[in-house]
């Protein structure tokens, strides 16, 4: 188990969100987050990445919904993987 | 105890079914209106409770938080707690939770129960929960957040009466409840307490169907996505020409049966030149496009209600983040393709303010529905409906080219303005994608009857007034017989346009079209009204239709003014209500007007490199 960025997860892959840096988003942009359901403790899962290849922005499973984030914010997420299924 | 109709106001979530419930109690009883001051539409309408007596509801805007991050929250978070002065303060609320995302959606209800007003929730889309496979319990939700629950489905009309009967219950009961303005619990435990209250609520879950995710294999593949979002795309803009052609020529019949109808009721003299020249030809000119408008919008509301723009928008993203701004941008951006105004109204949901900002200022660039009866007579006037290979008429190419030119432009304005007068930080892309749903046609025909009553009442006032004044400035005063110059000379007009004239000569506006242009302020669209006036009035004989003004355009414009004349119109903001309506949104007249100026300098220099481009070009 090792502590990586969501930005570095694994298509497919889901991880627990261990640690959010809040100082690297604006405060509204950090409530924001947590209103769609991320924050420290909840389990997430890559679901896609972006258009062409591009690794901008990427879609989220958090709880019971699917959020599209930018790797800005994803580096802000320390998380740890959880499980390996495809 | 007042007389007046209890007020209930509907909160929730985005994507919580909340329109859908709001048009099934009400019926198409709404009436929008806007807060003044504030450009938030206030949708309402009037139902009956239980007991028989009439209630109005209002519809707040989706929220996540009573912390707002963008306007559109900000209203709902001031209305439910009383602080907003031009709403009463609502005697109820139903939070309108979606059953399958309660975890998500309970911390919005947890923090307005905890205003501690009277409250009703309504656990909505039960029947979507039941197919993804969650069974639940609202007796023990219920019991949880110690406020009714009544289950319903808003779609099948579910769970209404229940939900009646709940507010009656509790607004006859009503205690006054003093509101306070609660310290907010911090987002982490509301977050916990409503984890728990879901696990609680939740009795059993077995895998549903999960063809959402399916849907989206597709839909956000990385390679065929772009690609599908191209083909709606360019299937909604075909539909927008070829199917509005049939309508367009029922409008223009009914045009000329009023026409010829007041001709043969009214004496010949002022009254009837008024009415023929100036109301009907005026306002007839401007409801021909009400199918293209609504065509637009029945695609733009088909994708919403699907949830399918959600997935437009984040593929958009990486391309709009490009030019500093981000997917979010899209959707309004889309919207002012029909009309610049729903658009801008549309930018409410973004949640940074220099994105917004943005996003208001370029919306303009797009080429509203309003631009196309100008392009279109300028081009079946000038450009030859000539076959350029492979099916592709010139006047199609031309008239694509004439979107592309906008859209470009709307992308280095973006680029240009995100680097001075908008510049900070770049904001993020945070968005919901909301699970793919069957529109219902009857959201889908209220929200189109709502569009058409919009344009209607516009193209009623300020175009038919618009279309009015210029009549009488053309027409007034009268030349006097011996005179030798031409009534549109001698006109009010007329002396108005020697002064702008001369500014627009190097660009290669001659003096009707700088005359055309003074009413065209008003909207763009009455550029071709006017045009048609002005020849009309200046005509010896009778025939003024719409056939001679392109033979009329033919032979008194060049062909790089024309081009000169269509560059023009791709920048120029000839719109009194975006201006308007950019006002209201943007709270005040600094940025109206910076749109104003930035859009007209590009609109001349547009204007004049095409048309000295032209004449070195020989054309």
């Amino acid at each position: 188990m090792i502590a990586i960025t969501l930005d570095q997860l694994i298509l497919n892959h889901s991880a627990e969100v261990t640690a959010i840096d809040w100082t690297l988003m604006s405060d509204a942009e950090g409530a924001r987050l947590r209103a769609l359901g991320l924050d420290e403790g909840v389990s997430v899962k890559k679901l896609h990445r972006g258009m062409f290849g591009s690794s901008d922005p990427i879609a989220l499973k958090v709880g019971r919904m699917k959020i599209a984030v930018r790797q800005s914010h994803a580096m802000a997420i320390t998380v740890q993987s959880v499980t390996v299924t495809a | 105890m007042t007389k007046t109709a209890p007020l209930i106001a509907l909160v929730g979530n985005p994507n919580a079914g909340k329109s859908a419930l709001f048009n099934t109690l009400t019926g198409a009883r709404q009436k929008i209106a806007n807060y003044p001051g504030v450009t938030v539409e206030r949708k309402s309408g009037h139902f009956t409770l239980a007991d028989g007596q009439p209630a109005e509801l209002i519809d707040l805007p989706g929220s996540y938080s009573l912390d707002p991050t963008s306007p559109d929250e900000e209203i709902t978070s001031n209305v439910i707690t009383g602080r907003f002065d031009a709403e009463r303060n609502p005697d109820a609320i139903v939070i309108v939770l979606d059953a399958a995302n309660l975890d998500n959606h309970l911390r919005f209800a947890l923090e307005v129960i905890a205003l501690g007003r009277t409250v009703v929730v309504a656990l909505n889309m039960m029947d979507l929960a039941e197919r993804d496979g969650l069974t639940l319990d609202p007796a023990k939700l219920e019991e949880a957040l110690g406020v009714p629950v009544v289950s319903t489905a808003a779609v099948r009309r579910k769970g209404l009466e229940e939900l009646k009967v709940a507010l009656d219950c509790q607004l006859s009961s009503k205690t006054e409840v003093e509101v306070v303005v609660v310290s907010k619990e911090h987002d982490h435990d509301l977050r916990k307490q409503a984890q728990n209250i879901a696990v609680q609520t939740i009795v059993s879950e077995t895998a549903g169907k999960r063809w959402s995710e399916r849907a989206d294999a597709v839909f956000l593949h990385p390679i065929i996505g772009p690609f599908i979002l191209l083909a709606i795309l360019f299937v909604m803009f075909q539909a927008v020409f070829a199917w509005s052609e049939a309508p367009i020529g029922w409008i223009e019949d009914a045009t000329e049966w009023i026409a010829a109808g007041v001709e043969a009721n009214t004496a010949e003299g002022f009254i009837r030149d008024f009415l023929i020249e100036g109301a009907i030809a005026g306002v007839g000119s401007v409801v021909v496009f009400l199918p293209q408008i609504l065509i637009l919008f029945l695609f733009i509301l088909l994708l919403e209600a699907t949830g399918y723009m959600t997935r437009a928008a984040y593929i958009m993203d990486r391309l709009m983040a490009g030019v500093g701004l981000s997917g979010r941008s899209f959707i309004p951006l889309l919207s002012s393709f029909a009309c610049a105004i729903p658009g801008i109204m549309a930018t409410r949901s973004i949640s940074d303010a220099n994105d917004r900002l943005t996003t208001i200022l370029i919306a303009p660039l797009m080429t509203c529905a309003a631009r196309l009866p100008v392009y279109a007579i300028i081009i079946g006037a000038f450009i030859p409906a000539r076959d350029v290979g492979g099916g592709v008429g010139l006047q199609g190419l031309i008239l694509f080219g004439l979107y592309v030119f906008g859209i470009v432009g709307a992308m280095l304005a973006a680029l240009i303005l995100r680097r001075t007068v908008t510049a900070g930080p770049n904001a993020g892309f945070l968005m919901e994608m909301p699970k793919y749903q069957l529109p219902r046609i009857k959201d889908i025909l209220i929200g189109l009857w709502q569009r058409a009553w919009i344009f209607l009442r516009r193209a009623g006032t300020i175009i038919f007034a618009a279309t009015v004044v210029l009549w009488l400035l053309l027409t007034f005063p009268k030349v006097p017989e011996d005179s030798a110059m031409s009534q549109v000379d001698y006109s009010a007009a007329g002396r108005i346009t020697n002064v702008i004239a001369p500014i627009m000569k190097p660009i290669g506006f001659d003096r009707d079209i700088s005359l055309a242009l003074i009413p065209a302020m008003a909207a763009r669209e009455v550029a071709v009204a006017a045009l048609a006036t002005t020849y009309a009035i200046d005509a010896p004989d009778e025939e003024a239709e719409a056939k001679s003004l392109t033979e009329r355009l033919q032979s008194r414009w060049s062909l790089p003014t024309a081009l000169a004349f269509l560059a023009w119109f791709v920048f120029a903001p000839q719109c009194i209500s975006t201006i308007a309506v950019t006002r209201r949104e943007t709270n005040g007249w600094k940025w109206p007007m910076f749109m104003l100026g930035y859009l007209f300098a590009l609109a001349y220099v547009a204007a004049g490199i095409t048309y000295w481009t032209a004449l070195a070009l020989g054309l």
